[in-house]
């Protein structure tokens, strides 16, 4: 626990060395694709800062670099195979140095997978004092009670999401004020302790260092959820190739996250099945036929599946449109049944406003937003992440949204438990903070 | 029914086979990092590039051979371009000088010609030619055409210098131009004489000016003590000039003369040396004449 604290202290001192030298990669670890964007940081707004700088710190950086390789040995967004997955980040990166012509060192990576689970932390103090201080911030944040996180598993966010002073609620930053009991909600994220070492071990093999970490869940929640579905209570469910990652946002604050393991590459991996071809033909076939909604039309729009084995009745397969889409149309409904289960599980129904946000490689299906409104509710919409400077049009579609998302996270990240201050208490017996403290409180 | 023939071939849904992995190795992955770090580029580009240079120089250049090889070389392309025929001198032109003085320059250039221009010491020769008494002023020319003109301007004696070891011409400034072996070469000169009288010149030629209107009487002017003039003239009569304001003095004297013959009386000395008293010198029989006029009698006396 202790460990990972530090370590994470570390990757935030890292990303702010990275800040100073002005140039930071993004490496989003699908299952389906690697992708990097190269960074640069030219505005001199200070980061910070708690204010937040124009458009949320997006006008303070420009993509200089931009570069996806086809993954590699990545199974469930976690890495199966080091080596292969090692080489893909290699191509990724050095290409998109290449584009941007710049060596880059501090890297922030995300990923889908490693089993996400959601806690939701309380804590609550006597002020000593009856003014709100940075101490007692830290202090009621470490008084929050650990639960069981099970064994081998790793804190990946913690953020205070809400204040309460007295009878007050919902304060963002309570410093200064006046009351005397001091309460926080958190939300803790953990995941698969191995999947954190294994990526950690392929990034240092890549000579590059980590300068943070983030749920790919969250990060495309950043960058598809517009401003007043963050503020009101939206989901963002990321298809991505292997997992599907589910967040909820209230208050722009992520209240809950978790992962479906399943993706579009299932979705391909039965077509391959169903209709006998390889798979990156059934890839093929998905997306330049592929949908979920069967009309009349489709029986008669006939695919040429064709094959390689010089056999004549084989190579001249032919399926019906209608034919795929029953083949597709199970799994993505299993998906979308799958992320309903986990909504309801974590009381998304109570959330004021249910709007559920699509996004990811695997929503760009035809007719994924009729079917995923009879299964998941009325207000369902397709996401395509947020604009920002430099980006290349290749990487502007709905597959790139926890990239972009990334990128809006390393400008301007959410204040999370390790941004805080340590309690005096936890000091050691003779540090000399424990010194500054008893002065401080005793004149 | 369905037609006999195959169905038309759409375009086959078959994928390109995969190109084999992408990605770079890792000791290409590795120096394209290594390529993009700053300082390493400048020092790929600047260093190395100086480096190789230096080496290369150091390595030609650390024989001795090759070193005395390579000065060789320059010198003797430097030579072969110094000798090429429009550079080379052969001919010395002496403008301005009288026949016997210019045959003394040529032996004084002492050039042995031809030469070429870049070997001739223009600034030496120079030196060496106004070393001559007789040269106020070379300037030494190489014209087109191989033609090293010297340009001199002679010195123009004004006086004579009677010394012990003979006379000498010297010009306006005192500068020795000549030696003379007469007085009488010479008649058109005036005569000065006693020692260091040459460093006084210019005073003795505005003595001689003023003493224009007695000129054809004067025989010379004597320094007397290196401080002051005396005028000598024939019947050897002599004016005794001052150290201050010694012109002035001669013009009171020839006011005097010329108001009462002064010098066509029989004196011996004039003597001008205290300004409000001149002092004149009776010869002895005027002397004697004077006092008998007086009623002096002065028969036993030597005077």
């Amino acid at each position: 626990m202790t460990d990972l604290y530090q370590a994470q202290r570390a990757m935030r001192n890292m990303r702010r060395a990275a800040m100073q030298r002005g140039v930071i990669a993004i490496l989003d670890i699908g299952t389906s694709k690697i992708a990097c964007l190269i960074l640069r940081f030219d505005g001199t707004d200070s980061f910070g800062d708690d204010t937040v700088g124009p458009m949320a710190g997006q006008s303070s950086f420009r993509v200089i670099g931009a570069a996806t390789t086809r993954s590699r040995g990545v199974r469930f967004g976690e890495i199966a195979v080091m080596a292969e997955t090692e080489r893909a980040v290699r191509t990724a990166v050095q290409a998109a140095q290449k584009m941007a012509n710049v060596r880059v060192d501090h890297v922030i990576a995300c990923f889908s997978g490693a089993e996400p689970r959601s806690y939701g932390l309380a804590g609550e103090i006597d002020l000593e004092d009856s003014v709100v201080t940075e101490q007692d911030v830290a202090r009621v944040l470490a008084s929050c009670e650990l639960p069981d996180i099970g064994h081998n598993r790793e804190v990946l966010h913690a953020q205070p999401v809400n204040f309460a002073l007295d009878h007050r609620s919902g304060l963002g930053d309570p410093r200064g004020q006046i009351g005397n009991r001091l309460a926080t909600d958190m939300h803790l994220l953990s995941i698969d302790g191995t999947v954190v070492q294994n990526i950690l071990h392929c990034i240092q093999r890549c000579d590059l260092e980590l300068a943070g970490m983030a749920s790919s869940a969250y990060v495309s929640g950043i960058s598809a959820l517009v401003e007043d579905e963050q503020e009101l209570g939206a989901a963002c469910i990321d298809m991505g190739g292997g997992s599907t990652g589910i967040s909820v946002f209230i208050k722009k604050h992520m209240i809950y996250a978790d992962a479906v393991r399943m993706g579009g590459d299932h979705v391909s991996s039965d077509i391959s099945k169903g209709l006998m071809v390889p798979m990156a033909v059934a890839e093929r076939i998905k997306t330049k036929h592929g949908g979920v909604q069967a009309t009349g039309m489709d029986d008669r729009e006939m695919i040429e599946v064709g094959g390689d084995s010089g056999d004549w009745e084989k190579d001249r397969r032919q399926v019906s449109r209608a034919e795929l889409i029953g083949i597709m149309r199970p799994r993505v409904e299993e998906i979308l049944e799958e992320v309903r289960a986990r909504l309801d599980a974590a009381g998304f129904d109570s959330l004021p406003s249910q709007q559920i946000v699509l996004t990811g490689g695997a929503s760009q299906i035809p007719g994924l937003d009729g079917l995923a409104s009879r299964i998941l509710g009325q207000r369902v919409r397709l996401g395509r992440p947020l604009r920002v400077q430099g980006l290349p049009q290749a990487a502007t579609g709905a597959a790139f949204a926890s990239t972009v998302g990334l990128c809006l996270f390393a400008a301007h990240p959410q204040d999370e438990w390790w941004d805080f201050e340590i309690p005096a208490e936890r000091y050691p017996a003779r540090s000399l903070k424990r010194v500054v403290k008893w002065f401080k409180d005793n004149w | 029914m369905q037609p006999l023939s195959a169905p038309r071939r759409t375009p086959t849904l078959t994928v390109h086979p995969l190109r084999r992995d992408p990605a770079p190795s890792r000791w290409a992955y590795r120096m394209q990092r290594l390529w993009l770090t700053p300082l390493f580029r400048v020092m790929f580009r600047v260093g190395v590039p100086t480096f190789v240079l230096a080496l290369v120089v150091g390595l030609v250049l650390a024989d001795e051979d090759r070193r005395t090889a390579i000065a060789g070389g320059i010198t003797e392309i430097r030579t072969q371009f110094q000798n090429r025929p429009e550079f080379m001198v052969g001919l010395v032109s002496v403008v301005g000088a009288s026949p016997e003085l210019a045959d003394v320059v040529r032996a004084r250039l002492d050039l042995k010609l031809p030469q070429s221009s870049f070997d001739i010491d223009l600034v030496a020769a120079r030196a060496r030619i106004q070393e001559l008494d007789a040269i106020a002023r070379a300037d030494l020319i190489v014209r087109s055409g191989g033609v090293l003109e010297v340009a001199i301007t002679e010195r123009e004696p004004a006086l004579l210098w009677r010394t012990e070891d003979g006379i000498e011409m010297l010009d306006a400034s005192g500068h020795r131009v000549a030696s003379l072996a007469a007085r009488s070469d010479r008649p058109d000169l005036p005569l000065i004489a006693g020692e260091a009288a040459d460093s006084a010149t210019p005073e003795a030629l505005a003595l001689l000016a003023a003493a224009a209107p007695i000129a054809d009487r004067v025989r010379g002017l004597v320094r007397v003590g290196e401080r002051r003039w005396d005028v000598v003239l024939d019947r050897n009569q002599r004016i005794l000039l001052p150290e201050e304001k010694p012109i002035a003095a001669i013009e009171r004297l020839i006011a005097l003369h010329q108001a009462g013959d002064l010098l066509g009386r029989d004196i011996l000395t004039v003597d001008l040396r205290t300004e409000h008293r001149p002092v004149l010198r009776l010869a002895p029989y005027a002397l004697s004449q004077l006092r008998q006029s007086q009623g002096i009698d002065i028969s036993g006396s030597q005077l």
